[in-house]
């Protein structure tokens, strides 16, 4: 456990991935189908669950970036930018 | 199987970071679409290709290898490439396309840019600093790399007195008018696509089409940056009858494009999903995007069409051998 997680992607970017209500509309529209995709990988890292967050690797690099969970989120969730954001943190000690 | 996506990222982005490009190809191929057109260098206005239509053959040759090289075991000494890549362009020296392959993406900027003179529209064009806009860096999260580099695109604008920049393709069009703002201080340049130009000034209308069309939305283009009515009205100008898929306008579907260079089988599962809704309105259908474009294309084989949506514009509005 990482419990100071979200707040070292909050470092990286804009992470507002707590503002998630876990309705599950952004699974529902994803054209990749990734039930992991976003909510429970989002829930893994406002937890600190940082293990599971590293598990889920090619789920975070899997996302088209598209914007139909976005675009019908009902909180308003910058689920992208939060995918960004966890691409830069999964990336950062290879570079 | 995947290759490693590290090693992946990190030859994507070592290239952006000490080429200008994800996939550096010289500034000869980039430019020779415009070489007949005479078009002025520079200028308060120019055309701004982001060398995305003229990429995608040189993407397309090394999304090709990728996957072949995923199924061997060679797939386990990416991280060996990736060295090597940093003393020299070796996704350049793989990635070599004929001249027919490139032909079709080159057309794209020149087809725009006759759309855009004939509608009367002054602008210049960069050529060999008119440079990648580093997208595909920027959606892996490559965020100090692509801070850089913008620095160095607006540098450029700098020199050459760019106030305004015509985009040609969605991904540029986000980058320079979304993503750069927070990237450089003073930023301030005007970044519009030609769709918005065109359907502002109105298409010069010379030679009517007739027929029925499907229309695919880019994600980025509908979603990031709101330009959805202008494609449509330009295409009904053309006199055109645009037909909807099921997810269109800002529900659009995605063409898988973006996954392509990590997971080119997934990229196609879902660029599958969307060829079965277009084509149940339509067999020619219209996009917007050369990561569409190709995608699509690849997808259907050849169960439908797939043109650039510049394609039906230059037949509707600019005269047989002319500008």
């Amino acid at each position: 456990m990482n419990p100071a997680l979200a707040d070292e992607l909050r470092l990286i970017g804009r992470f507002d991935a707590e503002a998630c209500m876990n309705c599950g509309v952004c699974s529902a529209t994803c054209p990749l189908g990734i039930e992991m995709l976003p909510r429970r990988l989002f829930r893994y890292a406002v937890l600190g669950m940082e293990a599971r967050v590293r598990a889920e690797s090619e789920t975070v690099f899997s996302c088209l970036l598209c914007r139909a969970c976005e675009e019908n989120c009902p909180a308003g969730v910058g689920i992208t930018e939060n995918v960004r954001v966890l691409r830069h943190w999964l990336l950062e000690d290879g570079r | 199987m995947a290759l490693a996506t590290r090693d992946v990222v990190g030859i994507l982005t070592d290239n952006l970071r000490l080429r200008g490009s994800v996939l550096p190809i010289p500034a000869k191929r980039a430019t020779r679409w415009a070489r007949d057109l005479d078009l002025p260098r520079g200028g308060e206005t120019v055309l701004y290709t982001g060398m995305m239509y003229q990429l995608i053959p040189y993407i397309e040759r090394l999304v090709g290898l990728e996957e072949r090289l995923g199924d061997s075991p060679l797939a386990r000494f990416t991280g060996l490439a990736r060295r090597a890549n940093k003393v020299f362009n070796g996704a350049g020296l793989v990635a070599r396309p004929g001249a027919g392959e490139r032909a079709e993406y080159d057309r794209v900027p020149a087809n725009v840019a006759r759309l855009l003179r004939q509608a009367g529209v002054e602008f210049g064009y960069l050529y060999e600093d008119d440079l990648y806009s580093g997208a595909l860096a920027h959606d892996f999260g490559a965020d100090e790399v692509v801070a850089a580099h913008a620095r160095r695109v607006a540098a450029l604008f700098r020199k050459h007195g760019v106030r305004e920049v015509i985009t040609i393709d969605p991904h540029t069009t986000t980058m320079l008018r979304s993503v750069y703002p927070t990237l450089v201080d003073g930023y301030d340049v005007r970044v519009r696509s030609y769709l918005e130009v065109l359907a502002e000034c109105g298409l010069p209308l010379q030679t009517p089409l007739s027929g029925a069309v499907v229309v695919h939305d880019s994600c980025v283009y509908a979603r990031y940056e709101r330009v959805v009515s202008e494609p449509r009205e330009l295409l009904a100008a053309a006199g055109l009858t645009v037909g909807e898929p099921v997810s269109s306008g800002r529900q659009t579907w995605c063409c898988g494009g973006p996954a392509e260079a990590l997971f080119p089988a997934k990229a196609a599962a879902v660029a599958a999903d969307r060829v079965e809704q277009l084509l149940a309105v339509s067999p020619d259908c219209v996009t917007m995007c050369p990561i569409c474009l190709v995608n699509l294309r690849k997808a259907a084989n050849g169960t439908m069409r797939f043109r650039d949506i510049s394609e039906y514009l230059v037949d509707a509005s600019v005269p047989v051998g002319g500008d």
